[in-house]
């Protein structure tokens, strides 16, 4: 497959998808289910109004918030569990245990214990990324080649010279890709956890539209642009795998 | 010459399912200064094991190694191990690698060693590339200046060239052999590889397997450069192979003669190409 064939055939697919779309509205003659052009009139009211680029951003700025929090804590935590039978024996049976659990279920906990103000949605995209960023980061240091760490010792290298100059460089990849899907997963809870009662964020705007006299052309704008923004945020990550120290990992 | 390693006695069993196994059942000998000793055995005879008790890896169960006159309790910069596995850090430099083991001194010396080393090993133009950006055969290149680089003063070798082309794997012999024409360094080599042995060392301990012990000490007394197919070499690769329980009478009928090294290698080792 040529480069302008892994361009042109997604894009005459999204365009069948629309046409598809399109004409089954049209026959279907509905007055609340929107159109693929009312959808962008709703996403162009949306831009006018100012208020497209305050939902994006607040629900960015959440999902970072949550996503940083967790990655602070998650990368330590999983290179010592990697690294620490004891501490892996430890933590592991009690993280097996939470890691199945929806963010989505937490949400009335999170809402006892913080409110509905920004630290609910916050805590609950911090639970979401968590478990991925641990469980990546203590198999990249449980699957690293024993060699390495062999030939730092015959080198001298040893303690905490050794952990930051060779167990965490090894483990980079593993952490890059636990950091990927977490991100991912956080975007995906962000708009559930916008649902609780609050004033912005694309979660909020997908449920105000509904509320506020069935928008759908909204509701529909909305899920458009977190679609688009989440394919956004991916592509960001992966340039993080584009780092010189990581390549080795990917180039094969 | 004086004695650089001393390896007296040395035993080492594991806990298996099916009760204790003994791999190593008293080892001795010795390495003198500047000395090259190839140890050599069939696959999984415990070589491995050997090396890596001797070079601090593993401590033996009984018996000591003594490297300078003192006892061997850990790795250290006194002896690099150089496996076939390979251990090339993937997100270092060429040149950062070799830096890896100066740490403590100053950034321009180091960087002026590792400038020194890289050029003995023909890698010059390559020390900003990635170990994933070049060949297997100059990633070995780049293991050994990385042990040079740090003064080690013993080489211990586990099948280095094992996992590369034949090609490549003389080629290197070749290169091993002038470096250490101009810095002279103990090695101790482990091969199942006979002809490598005798290309390379001063001495060949061929090894009983399992339990392992020393069979009997081969001098290799021929100067380098050395001629593979010459008569003498045949002959102590004959003598060799017979003591490893290798037949060489059926295929010296069935071959055409040990002197052609091409019919040796295939009936050995039918993995492997000719040379």
């Amino acid at each position: 497959m040529n480069k302008t064939m892994n361009f042109v055939s997604p894009l005459a697919l999204v365009a069948v998808l629309v046409a598809v779309w399109w004409t089954t509205v049209v026959q279907s003659g509905s007055i609340i289910f929107p159109t693929p052009w009312d959808v962008v009139l709703a996403t162009m009211e949306l831009a006018r109004l100012g208020t497209l680029w305050d939902h994006i951003a607040s629900s960015l700025l959440r999902v970072g918030a949550g996503f940083l929090l967790a990655a602070a804590l998650a990368i330590p935590l999983g290179l010592l569990m990697g690294w620490f039978k004891g501490v892996f024996a430890t933590l592991n049976p009690i993280i097996q245990i939470l890691r199945p659990i929806s963010p989505i279920a937490w949400i009335p906990l999170a809402i006892l214990w913080f409110g509905v103000g920004n630290l609910s949605p916050v805590f609950l995209i911090f639970l979401a990324s968590l478990f991925p960023i641990i469980v990546e980061t203590a198999a990249g240091v449980h699957t690293m080649e024993r060699q390495y760490i062999r030939a730092a010792h015959n080198f001298g290298v040893s303690g905490l010279t050794l952990f930051s100059q060779v167990v965490i460089p090894a483990a980079l990849p593993h952490i890059i890709t636990g950091m990927r899907i977490s991100l991912g997963v956080a975007w995906l809870v962000v708009v559930a956890a916008e649902m609780i009662a609050m004033r912005s964020g694309l979660g909020y705007l997908i449920i105000d539209s509904r509320n506020a006299g069935n928008r759908y052309d909204l509701v529909v704008a909305a899920m458009v642009i977190i679609g688009l923004t989440g394919l956004l945020l991916d592509i960001l990550m992966r340039q993080l795998e584009k780092i010189k120290g990581v390549r080795w990992r990917y180039a094969r | 010459m004086h004695v650089k390693i001393v390896v007296r006695d040395i035993r080492k069993s594991y806990a298996t399912e099916k009760g204790p196994l003994t791999v190593l059942a008293g080892v001795d000998f010795t390495v003198a200064h500047g000395e090259f000793v190839a140890l050599v055995g069939p696959s999984g005879c415990g070589k491995t094991t050997l090396l890596n008790n001797i070079a601090g890896f593993e401590r033996p169960d009984r018996g000591e190694v003594i490297v300078n006159g003192s006892p061997v309790t850990g790795p250290s910069r006194q002896g690099i191990l150089i496996s076939q596995l390979g251990s090339v850090f993937p997100w270092l430099t060429v040149q950062q690698n070799l830096m890896f083991g100066l740490k403590g001194m100053l950034k321009k010396d180091t960087k002026r060693i590792a400038q020194h080393y890289i050029e003995l090993v023909g890698l010059k133009g390559f020390e900003q590339s990635f170990p994933y950006q070049i060949s297997g055969g100059m990633l070995k290149r780049v293991e050994l200046a990385r042990a040079l680089a740090v003064r080690s003063e013993i080489l211990y070798m586990d099948e280095p060239f094992a996992a590369l082309d034949a090609l490549t794997r003389i080629r290197l012999r070749i290169e091993l052999l002038q470096i250490l024409s101009k810095e002279r360094h103990t090695c101790l080599l482990v091969t199942h590889d006979v002809e490598e042995a005798l290309h390379l060392a001063d001495r060949i301990i061929v090894l009983a397997p399992r339990p392992t012990k020393v069979d009997s000490i081969v001098e290799v007394q021929m100067a380098h450069p050395r001629r593979l197919p010459s008569s003498e070499i045949q002959q102590l690769k004959e003598e060799i192979l017979q003591k490893l329980g290798v037949d060489t009478e059926m295929n010296d009928t069935f071959l055409g003669g040990s002197l052609s090294g091409a019919a040796w290698d295939s009936s050995y080792r039918p993995n492997e190409g000719n040379e």
